[in-house]
Formats: structure tokens, C-alpha cells, sequence
């Protein structure tokens, strides 16, 4: 044990769940030396009002982001092709529930 | 792709009130100032849980106990919401604890004040987080990302904290003469430390230039300051408590209460480490890290064993 520094453990990203049937949101980070202080750690930081139903713990070095610099190249391609959306369509006069 | 000018990409995410988040890229001296201005207010949160504390144990009632607990653990919880934003600038959480034990990460002044009275946790309640709500509910609008979206969680939590101070406060002053001019002295001893909290006037604020050019920062200090007078002198009328400022009077012109000059060589005073608990306070935080040391070692070596355990 005498080899182990000082630490303040780990930082996992924490995802909750508000409710049963929504999607996980990011709240922020807790430290925790495994997933059961980690797990403990953020319902007592993310969780003292009821603030939703469930967790999700990820290690913050197994987050893989991606590249603001790149963010215009890479996300470009989506932008020019109108046809991807409904409204692109005309649709026949009198033509009902669609 | 290697011609981006990230400056200029990060000045017209500034000019058009865009967040910056932490990948993104940044002037040096802008993580230098928001990891300087989130750890002070991290800490600030942390050591704040002591004066309160101290009440701990003689709180007057089961409720009282139970609110003042909760309380102090919301103050614990957002001084790790505000430590995890810090973290995302690339500091550790050691190294911002080593910088406040080595004195060269402040925390806020009001917390180097004694809490000598059970009025005193009413008064900590109603005008310390009252005075810390303006100023986070500006800072909501922050321009770093997860600084801003720790300043929305910790505002949605501060009311309940006011709240309940106002609430000791309000009861003490509808009770015997004793406990009336023991809020009144709790009022007389908080109010202008409260004050100092928004730190010095526009004039004489040190950092402020590129806070605000980088919108860290919103609102300034003086104009702050002048919205916490502006609705807490009515909250102490209310319940019959005076404002200790003779000079105190609305000015029908400007729409607001002029108030007395603030005594700044005692916020200096404070600030240089000669306020009434300084020492106290940091040596209580260093004697806990401490303390805690074994605790921390004996889980990461568990976390070790698990893992070489499961890999056999």
C-alpha cells in the first residue's frame, strides 16, 4: 500500500435518467476508486432530490469525443440534402393523411 | 485543415454568445482564469460547510438538525459539481486541493467569520447564499460550458438554502425580546461581510477587463452588489430587522438604495489571511485530507486487487 500515492481516485462521467422511458442526459463527474464508490458517489452528488430513476457510469478515459476542429468537415455532409426531409416532397392536391 | 485560426473561431463563438466546452480550443489565459475562478468557488463551497457545522449539534430542534444537515451536504455537492468543471479544463483534483492548502487558491472571505449564535445560521442562510444567488444566477450565462451548466444546477438548489435562513430569521425576530437581538446581532455582524462578497467596486477590480470580454463574467461586481441590497431591504423590513448602515436610503432618481461606504481594509484584511478564522478554517481542510489519506489508499488498493483478481 506504501506504493500507492496519494489519489483522488479515478473521474467517471455521470449520465442519469430522469425519468422511466427518457434519454440518459449528462450531469457532470465523480471520483471513485471501482464502480461501486463511483456508483455511491454520484447518487449522493447527482441525487438528492429525486432528480431521476437511474445511472450510467463511464470511465472518463473511455469516452471517445469527437474533433472540434474537424466539427465543419465532419458534419457537413448532412447539411446539403434537403430530400432527407419531409417538406422536400409535393404532394398532389386533395390527398389526405400524408 | 492545419490553417484553422482557432482564435478567431473562439472570438466569434464569444460574439455570438456560444458556449465554449472543453475540447474546444482557448486562450491560455482564459483556462488560467476560469480554473482560478471555479476551484476559489469550489473551494469556497467546501470550506463553507464549516461555520455551518458548528451548528450541527446544538441545533435547536430535530428539524432544525435535519435541514441544516441537508444543507450542508447540498454545500458539499456543489463544491464537486464545481470541482468536476474545473477537471474538465485539465487540472486535477489534487492539484486544486494542494493549491488551496498551499494558500495559492483563495476561497470566498465571508467564510473566515465565526458563527458565534444559532441566529447566525439564519443570517448564513438568508444573506451569505442570498448574496451567492445573484451572483450565480448571473453566471448561469457563463460563456464555459460546463461551468454554466454547474451554475444552473447549483442555482436550482440554492433557494431552499435562503429560504430556510430567512425562515430562523423571521422566527427569532416573532419570539422573546433575547432572541430578537440575537437576529438583530447576527444581522449587525453579516450584512457588510455579505456585501464584501461581490468583491471591490468596478473601479478597483483587478481581473474584471477579461472576464468580461470573454463573458466568464456578465454583470459586474458594483451592480451585483446593488441588486442584493435592493431586495433584501425589504425581506428585513418585513420581519423588523434593521439594515446597520445609517447611510442607507432609497434614491428615488436612480431607483435603488444608496448605501455606506464598505470598509475595504478589512476585506484586505481578510483576504491577506488575518480575518477572524483563517487559520482555523484551512487547517481543519488539511487535517480531513489527511485523515482521510488512509481511507483513500485502502479503496485504490482494493480496486487493484479486485482487478488482478478477476484477471487470473
Amino acid at each position: 500500500m506504501e506504493n500507492i500515492k496519494d489519489t483522488q481516485w479515478p473521474i467517471w462521467e455521470v449520465f442519469i435518467q430522469s425519468q422511466a422511458g427518457t434519454p440518459y442526459k449528462h450531469a457532470g463527474s465523480v471520483h471513485g476508486s471501482d464502480k461501486e464508490i463511483a456508483m455511491q458517489n454520484a447518487r449522493d452528488t447527482y441525487f438528492r432530490r429525486n432528480e431521476g430513476t437511474s445511472i450510467w457510469l463511464v470511465p472518463t478515459d473511455c469516452i471517445v469525443a469527437s474533433n472540434p476542429d474537424d466539427a465543419e468537415m465532419f458534419f457537413d455532409p448532412s447539411n446539403d440534402k434537403a430530400y432527407r426531409h419531409p417538406t422536400f416532397y409535393t404532394m398532389p392536391e386533395g390527398a389526405l393523411n400524408i | 485543415m492545419e490553417n484553422i485560426d482557432h482564435q478567431k473561431v473562439f472570438d466569434a463563438k464569444i460574439e455570438q454568445d456560444a458556449n465554449i466546452e472543453a475540447k474546444d480550443w482557448m486562450p491560455e489565459d482564459y483556462r488560467k482564469h476560469l480554473i482560478r475562478q471555479i476551484s476559489q468557488q469550489a473551494h469556497s463551497e467546501v470550506i463553507g460547510m464549516q461555520p455551518e457545522g458548528n451548528w450541527i449539534t446544538r441545533a435547536p430542534s430535530l428539524r432544525a438538525k435535519k435541514i441544516l444537515l441537508a444543507k450542508i451536504q447540498d454545500e458539499g455537492g456543489h463544491g464537486l459539481y464545481l470541482y468536476s468543471a474545473a477537471e474538465t479544463l485539465g487540472i486535477g483534483r489534487d492539484e486544486l486541493i494542494k493549491q488551496l492548502h498551499d494558500g495559492n487558491a483563495k476561497y470566498s472571505n465571508i467564510f473566515n467569520y465565526p458563527s458565534l449564535t444559532w441566529a447566525d445560521i439564519g443570517a448564513i442562510g438568508w444573506l451569505v447564499d442570498g448574496a451567492a444567488i445573484v451572483n450565480q444566477v448571473s453566471l448561469q450565462r457563463t460563456s464555459y460550458g460546463p461551468y454554466s451548466r454547474a451554475m444552473v444546477r447549483i442555482c436550482k438548489e440554492e433557494s431552499f438554502h435562503q429560504r430556510q435562513g430567512y425562515e430562523i430569521m423571521a422566527n427569532m425576530m416573532a419570539g422573546t425580546a433575547d432572541q430578537q437581538e440575537m437576529a438583530q446581532d447576527a444581522m449587525n455582524r453579516w450584512w457588510w461581510p455579505a456585501l464584501m462578497m461581490f468583491g471591490p467596486h468596478d473601479t478597483d477590480s483587478p481581473h474584471t477587463g477579461n472576464a468580461f470580454k470573454w463573458k466568464i463574467k456578465r454583470q459586474s461586481n458594483d451592480h451585483l452588489r446593488q441588486k442584493f441590497i435592493d431586495k433584501t431591504v425589504q425581506q428585513a423590513e418585513v420581519i423588523g430587522l434593521k439594515i446597520p448602515d445609517n447611510q442607507l436610503k432609497w434614491n428615488e432618481e436612480k431607483k435603488c438604495y444608496d448605501h455606506g461606504e464598505i470598509n475595504w481594509n478589512e476585506f484586505y484584511e481578510v483576504i491577506n489571511g488575518n480575518g477572524p478564522c483563517n487559520r482555523q478554517r484551512l487547517n481543519n481542510h488539511i487535517k480531513a485530507h489527511e485523515e482521510g489519506e488512509w481511507v483513500r489508499k485502502a479503496a485504490s488498493a482494493y480496486a487493484i486487487k479486485q482487478k488482478s483478481t478477476v484477471s487470473q
